[in-house]
């Protein structure tokens, strides 16, 4: 027991090494929570090409970019596609690392959310599309009012599971000398060369944040299942 | 009101419509019937253009409307109600939300004056404390009711009813049939696919028999039924009468 205290001290409270784990818990945080909005937005828009292009065959040079998107984002490690976006696209532009991250991370998640969400929109029966366009609603006011609606509903577990990966797979951040969560860890272990007390800290720092996440998302869950009681 | 020439619609090779000729006057109640297969619901879904016909013109109101813009095609469906098999109520809005879902978003009525035309509907179709419950909430006769009252939010010229109660259970035919009755005793103008032989010779005033991509007969429901000509006709009779 001793020994653990004395460990934790070392660890977190001298030369305040705690701050190493909030500051990179912060940008953990930070390029999660854009990096998840840049995602929904692309993978939404995404999404929408390639249902529309499948619905009414329309789109067709904006369904091949798209198709080009998809293949290129999920056939290659995000790693990878981090280390293109610093050190090849961004090269020459001083820009700050959080903010490649977050186009990197963004992009990425980007395609899965796309595939997502657009397994949800084709799940809708087409009755509800043929619904809307008999009142008269072009395809357009259909889409938002009635199908994206619904294919949202359905595909919120998978698209909260989307973020939690998301949150997780920023822990590679590190690559381009980001200090976040992990790399804090990190750090402290090159330190004090302990390596369980920070690493197995970082480790429970995310699971408590994948918990809470999983929470507000049966939460929502259940909100939206209101239409759905008998 | 519609004037129907030389229709055909063919998906892929298979041909649907082989030639419809039909004149539809305001206020005539016209009763499809026909074997499946026959290309009724097609021809009713040609008319509101769910379907583009392969040939053929439609002259709704004097104008034709197969080589419609689709902003006319959109304005086109506000005048032509469509009541679907399925219901196909939107299952994520409320009664009240289904109904002024389309005149609130088409910017032709305020939210306020929605639900109260919403209210209205809802006493016609004789389910007005529904209207904050969800589709999911309610039997396949009250969803179909809800689903006539939403087309009528839209203040349509005709109605369009496909197959209205085949997906239903038996003991609530009788109350969608009755709210039809109702409509064309209103002076609906009101096209209708259908299996029921009742509500055609109670309401029609005029019944089609569709076979083949065809209109192969049509009379008023007392020759209809009494005096069939065509022997698909009279063999279609003898199997469901």
């Amino acid at each position: 027991m001793d020994n653990f205290v004395a460990s934790f001290k070392q660890n977190f409270i001298e030369e305040n090494r705690w701050q190493y784990l909030v500051n990179g818990l912060g940008t953990t945080l930070f390029i999660t929570f854009f990096a998840v909005l840049l995602g929904m937005i692309l993978g939404f828009l995404v999404a929408i090409v390639r249902s529309t292009h499948d619905k009414t065959g329309k789109m067709k040079a904006l369904n091949i970019i798209c198709k080009i998107y998809l293949t290129v984002i999920r056939g290659t490690p995000v790693v990878v596609q981090l280390l293109i976006i610093y050190f090849v696209i961004f090269a020459s532009v001083p820009i700050s690392k959080n903010f490649v991250a977050v186009i990197a991370f963004g992009i990425n998640s980007g395609a899965y959310v796309a595939e997502i969400v657009r397994s949800g929109i084709m799940s809708i029966d087409n009755g509800q599309l043929e619904a809307g366009r008999s009142l008269g609603l072009n395809y357009r006011q259909t889409m938002i009012s009635v199908i994206i609606p619904q294919a949202f509903k359905n595909v919120l577990p998978a698209l909260a599971n989307e973020c939690i990966v998301l949150l997780k797979e920023t822990s590679v951040a590190g690559y381009i000398a980001i200090q976040d969560l992990t790399k804090g860890g990190d750090i402290i272990r090159s330190q004090t060369f302990s390596a369980f007390m920070p690493l197995i800290s970082v480790a429970v720092i995310y699971l408590i944040m994948v918990m809470i996440l999983t929470r507000l998302v049966s939460k929502l869950e259940r909100r939206l299942s209101a239409s759905d009681r008998r | 009101m519609i004037d129907v020439r030389g229709l055909t619609k063919a998906f892929g090779d298979n041909e649907v419509l082989k030639g419809i000729d039909e004149h539809i006057s305001k206020g005539e109640k016209v009763v499809i019937v026909g074997p499946s297969g026959s290309g009724k619901s097609t021809f009713l879904r040609c008319l509101n253009l769910m379907e583009i016909p392969t040939s053929g013109e439609i002259i709704f109101e004097g104008s034709e409307i197969t080589g419609a813009s689709e902003h006319e095609i959109n304005m086109i469906r506000r005048r032509m109600g469509m009541v679907f098999q399925h219901f196909n109520l939107f299952p994520h809005l409320t009664i009240q939300k289904n109904i002024t879902l389309a005149p609130v978003k088409l910017k032709l009525m305020s939210q306020e004056e929605a639900d109260k035309r919403a209210m209205e509907l809802l006493e016609r179709v004789g389910l007005p404390d529904k209207a904050q419950s969800y589709p999911s909430m309610l039997s396949g006769g009250q969803k179909q009711r809800i689903a006539i009252a939403r087309s009528l939010a839209m203040n349509p010229d005709v109605m369009l009813f496909d197959e209205p109660t085949s997906a239903l259970d038996p003991e609530m035919v009788g109350e969608v049939l009755e709210l039809m009755k109702q409509l064309a005793n209103d002076g609906m103008t009101m096209i209708v696919v259908t299996h029921e032989m009742g509500f055609a010779r109670e309401v029609a005033s005029r019944v089609l028999f569709m076979a083949d991509g065809y209109v192969l007969e049509q009379n008023t429901p007392e020759k209809f039924f009494a005096n069939p000509e065509n022997p698909r006709l009279k063999e279609f009779l003898s199997k469901i009468l």
